[in-house]
């Protein structure tokens, strides 16, 4: 059985459509990922899950139940990582999770949260005194205190640097790896690309696609890239009259090779050699989620 | 369990009261410092329009409604507010915590730090001032308890009704700063011009301050009956309505 599923889900606020009929599962153990612009119905399709939304029409089950009756014992078996919450400023960091542990049946040691979290050292710092990464990572202990069968993760790592994303993702792994199903929100296509097991894309309160990152890649009907630079700015168009390339961009030092098929890159090497090019900083670029997108919706993800 | 949280709810509370200089300062010094400054202004020479009794003695349980009061009207209004404003209500809510818990732990805590706000007015008072109590501990802790909550009730109204932190304690301090001078909390009504003492009859804060210093020097529960209905009446109101427009967020 799914551990959510989700059934012609329809919520309206006023004459304004959120989410508009979607339906979908996510299987247990898996990192499922909701990626889409702002105001694409993502929070509220999640909030429908966790039962704090009741939907205008259709069926949402999670672990079976119906979310919004039976809140409480739904509110038991999750976590929740808020996008947007806070603690009083003046609680302190282990006094929150012995506090928030006090709320479920089951809990997690406190210790051991501190320690997976790398907050051992923070356990006396008051929340108000706590960096954005570590309010995160605190907030990420929270959401573990009952030991839960799945955890909600909105906009995990918006605001923090590169290096503190990555080491979000492996936490999120690690999470993942010991059993529990993650649901994630988040705007930053890489993120769900190198994270996410499946990546539901939703824009304007439907669902666009939903498959694996390399699926939703591998399906698009969108061009490889190759890109070097010509230091003397000599003329390249010939390479395309090579079967595997379509089209050329060339400005001045730079040249961006449109193509596709297995030997459209090293077609495009071997000719440049043969004709004695002098290349520099040559790199082939694969399309990513956010071609995906753009192809699917016709617009940027952040516009 | 039903009350699953309300004691660590309540320990945490506690805790947070005491690390808030704001708060710990209008419940635990401001009545203490107003023992020390009106006491030694006015001594506590028995006066006949106080009905015999010292200023320090009849200000006891006006001190304590003024407690009540500030903890009521500015504490649990600003607290309320600002943590729904600040998202921390919604945290909560993500839990298997029962709202009702919430409120009761906080109505509790409220409660305790308001008697030790009291236990330091009265701690004074007796060192200083030899105050006199006349009455039975039990009843004048129950009438600090139905009080308090009904002035609670109002703060928690008072949240509701605001759009954020900054208007609740607008709203908190407008309500209870003329309340402080014209109950009898912050100045005994027997000083006051008959104008003022008509306009006390209006004021919620002048009820708990009858009925707490009624029953401090011995009346009894019958003659306070109309501060009592008033009280309940306001807590039965302020409740229900407080709960109608209570928001998470």
């Amino acid at each position: 059985m799914a551990a959510i599923e989700v059934e012609d889900l329809r919520r309206t606020y006023g004459d304004v459509v959120a989410v508009d009929g979607i339906s979908f599962e996510v299987a247990e153990g898996e990192i499922f990922g909701l990626v889409g612009p702002n105001g694409a119905g993502k929070t509220t399709t999640i909030e429908c899950i966790e039962g704090l939304r009741r939907p205008s029409s259709g069926q949402v089950r999670l672990f079976g139940m119906n979310p919004f009756i039976e809140r409480r014992a739904v509110a038991e078996r999750i976590g929740v990582q808020l996008q947007e919450s806070a603690l009083p400023p003046r609680l302190r960091v282990a006094e929150a999770l012995a506090l928030f542990g006090a709320f479920y049946r089951r809990r997690a040691a406190i210790d051991d949260l501190l320690g997976q979290l790398g907050l051992t050292d923070k356990r006396d710092a008051a929340f108000s005194k706590l960096s954005g990464g570590q309010k995160q990572r605190l907030f990420i202990a929270l959401a573990l205190i009952n030991r839960p069968e799945m955890v909600f993760f909105d906009e995990l790592t918006t605001g923090l640097d590169p290096q503190a994303r990555r080491s979000m993702w492996d936490l999120v792994r690690q999470i993942r790896d010991r059993g529990t199903t993650v649901v994630l929100t988040t705007h930053y296509m890489e993120e769900a690309e190198r994270l996410c097991d499946r990546v539901m894309i939703v824009d304007r309160g439907g669902i666009v696609a939903l498959d694996t990152p390399e699926a939703l890649i591998s399906k698009l009907e969108v061009d490889k890239r190759i890109v070097f630079g010509v230091p003397d700015g000599q003329d390249v168009g010939y390479l395309a009259s090579l079967a595997a390339v379509s089209h050329i961009e060339q400005t001045d030092e730079k040249v961006i090779v449109h193509g596709h098929g297995d030997r459209f890159a090293s077609s495009v090497v071997y000719a440049l050699e043969d004709a004695g090019v002098s290349f520099i900083d040559l790199r082939t670029e694969q399309p990513n989620l956010e071609d995906v997108f753009l192809s699917l919706t016709g617009r940027e993800i952040r516009e | 369990m039903p009350l699953r949280g309300l004691g660590s709810l309540i320990a945490v509370n506690l805790k947070l009261y005491v690390r808030e200089p704001i708060g710990a300062f209008f419940t635990l010094a401001f009545p203490v410092m107003l023992v020390l400054i009106f006491g030694a202004i006015y001594g506590n020479e028995p006066q006949e329009m106080f009905g015999g009794y010292g200023s320090m003695d009849i200000s006891m349980p006006a001190y304590t409604a003024l407690v009540l009061g500030s903890v009521g009207l500015l504490g649990v209004a600003i607290n309320t507010s600002s943590y729904r404003e600040a998202g921390i209500l919604r945290r909560f809510r993500m839990t298997p915590l029962r709202p009702l818990v919430y409120i009761v732990a906080d109505v509790i805590a409220n409660v305790l730090m308001t008697l030790v706000g009291m236990a330091g007015v009265v701690i004074f008072g007796s060192m200083l001032y030899d105050v006199r109590f006349e009455g039975q501990a039990l009843s004048v802790l129950l009438a600090v308890t139905l009080s308090g909550t009904s002035m609670f009730a109002v703060g928690y109204l008072i949240a509701g009704v605001a759009p954020n932190a900054r208007a609740a304690q607008v709203i908190g301090m407008a309500v209870l700063y003329p309340m402080l001078f014209l109950s009898g909390a912050g100045i005994p009504l027997e000083i006051m011009p008959d104008t003022i003492k008509t306009i006390s009859e209006y004021l919620p804060l002048t009820y708990a301050v009858r009925l707490l210093r009624g029953l401090w020097f011995g009346e009894s529960w019958g003659s306070l009956l109309l501060e009592t209905g008033v009280l309940v009446a306001i807590l039965a109101v302020g409740t229900t309505l407080a709960a109608r427009l209570f928001r998470w967020e």
